[in-house]
């Protein structure tokens, strides 16, 4: 029997099983299994959930392997973990650990400001963060097999993945009504490979997976989040940082199932108890800001 | 003809997408009053754990199981864990199949993989000669067969990867990630 692991099929399908539904942060194999039990397709095994590596500062780096192989051991579904944008050694540990997907994140501190990790290298797949469908596809061309548009990580205010959301779809829509000998001055300007700018002129939408990040609190954030059009959420400080993780995590989970039937929104946003407190973007400075990192 | 997609989570998208391309009606189903008029039903792949849960919550266990009942089911990946009568640990099944599961059955994501599959009925069924290409992806096998499930498909070192129930039908692997749309073809010829 001839048989192919790794495959550019293999890195996409997994993300395509993870459509319709909410990756969670979680920090301990307890809040693993409170996510599991929830519903979660996934979970990102973390030391820090975003908002606690905003207020501690220093250097954030991938986690140490020991506590990623006790959220692996403890849950029956697809783990992922993040290493910094350009730390390919990092990847490499990731990637013998065994998970699942590598998220090469901007809330990591980056660890090379020019140079994305070459993706291609290796087998197990990756998702990026991008703010616009040029940044997407050049993450997509260094072979990330999934998207996630980057938000603001650690805020709990969802204004940035609205406008990361926007940018991209808005770029694909507009891509969409070009013609085709237009497509190399579009390529040239948004910075991205001019065969994914054809193919994604052709399916109407993103080569891969997107799914929104950076923000998402309540049910009703996810659910926006699906009606602009995303293929699922990421929720990070969201749920571990509420003041009810399981039961909001069931709403989020519920809300993203059914995120175009309001009544359905509105009984699962009830009773949820206090949602992460959270930061205000546009008062933030710029310097706090992560999503700008990377390129 | 009209096909529902269960829609609680996964690539129901592509089993859409599939059916249009065979002219078929396809519709989303969330919801128990979704099954109405529905000829036969797919059961995409996803979580098994977050479609189990999210079929509790919203009442359609007993839906599915009267549905399946009568009309034809198929389920890919984790449709196929949540059709089996037993996946040995505790998690919603719809126990339609007299099939036994082993979840992840290769080991994680970097063992995936892709391969081709001799399977005689399928080639029968759709007229053809050509191997299965078959994508598995953090795939189930089908541990064992009991009762009136037949083997459809199986690796060589004889683990099972599709069975066949009647109008029921259960495959380990994707035929909604390639373009080869023979297996959709199949299944159609099981819904009355």
């Amino acid at each position: 029997m001839q048989v192919k692991t790794g495959t550019w099929t293999e890195k996409k399908g997994l993300a395509q099983m993870l459509k319709g539904g909410v990756i969670m942060d979680v920090v301990t194999a307890e809040h693993a299994k409170i996510a599991e039990d929830a519903g979660a397709c996934a979970v990102m095994a973390l030391e820090r959930v975003p908002a606690d590596i905003r207020a501690n500062g220093g250097v954030a780096r991938m986690s140490d392997p020991e506590l990623i192989l006790k959220i692996i051991d403890s849950v029956s579904i697809p783990v992922m973990a993040k290493c910094r944008i350009g730390h390919f050694v990092e990847a490499q540990i990731l990637e013998a650990l065994g998970v699942d997907y590598i998220d090469e994140s901007e809330v990591l501190t980056p660890a090379d400001e020019s140079n994305h990790i070459l993706k291609h290298n290796f087998k197990v797949p990756f998702v990026c963060g991008c703010r616009n469908l040029g940044e997407a596809l050049r993450r997509v061309g260094e072979g990330a097999a999934m998207i996630r548009t980057k938000g603001e990580a650690g805020t709990g205010d969802v204004v940035e993945a609205v406008r990361h959301a926007r940018t991209v779809l808005g770029d694909i829509r507009k891509l969409t009504t070009m013609a085709d000998e237009e497509l190399m001055r579009y390529a040239k300007e948004i910075g991205a490979p001019y065969e994914l700018v054809k193919e994604t002129k052709e399916l109407g939408r993103m080569p891969v997976v997107n799914f929104a990040a950076g923000g998402v609190a309540t049910p009703a954030d996810a659910a926006l989040m699906m009606q602009l059009g995303v293929d699922g959420v990421f929720v990070g400080s969201g749920i571990f940082k509420s003041g009810d993780p399981a039961r909001r995590a069931q709403a989020i989970v519920k809300a993203v199932t059914h995120y175009q039937d309001a009544s359905i929104l509105a009984e699962v946003s009830k009773n949820l108890g206090e949602a992460m407190v959270g930061r205000n973007v546009s008062q933030m400075p710029e310097a706090e800001k992560i999503a700008g990192r990377g390129w | 003809m009209k096909i529902g997609v269960l829609a609680l989570q996964g690539d129901f998208a592509e089993h859409v997408a599939a059916l249009k391309k065979l002219n078929v009606e396809a519709s989303e189903v969330r919801l128990p009053e979704h099954l109405k008029g529905l000829d036969g039903l797919i059961i995409p792949g996803g979580e098994s754990t977050t479609i189990g849960k999210l079929a509790v919550a919203y009442h359609l266990m007993d839906s599915l199981k009267v549905f399946g009942q009568r009309r034809a089911i198929w389920g890919t990946c984790a449709g196929a864990i949540f059709l089996s009568k037993d996946v040995s640990r505790d998690q919603p099944l719809l126990g339609l199949m007299d099939i036994k599961v082993q979840r992840n059955a290769f080991g994680r994501q970097i063992d995936s993989f892709e391969t081709d599959l001799d399977i005689p009925e399928l080639k029968q069924a759709t007229g053809t000669t050509d191997d299965y290409h078959a994508v598995f992806i953090r795939a189930p096998i089908i541990e064992s067969v009991s009762g009136d499930a037949k083997i459809l498909a199986s690796i060589p070192d004889g683990r099972i990867v599709a069975a066949q129930q009647g109008h029921l039908l259960a495959t380990s692997f994707h035929p909604e990630l390639t373009d080869d749309l023979r297996f959709h073809k199949y299944f159609l010829t099981m819904v009355d």
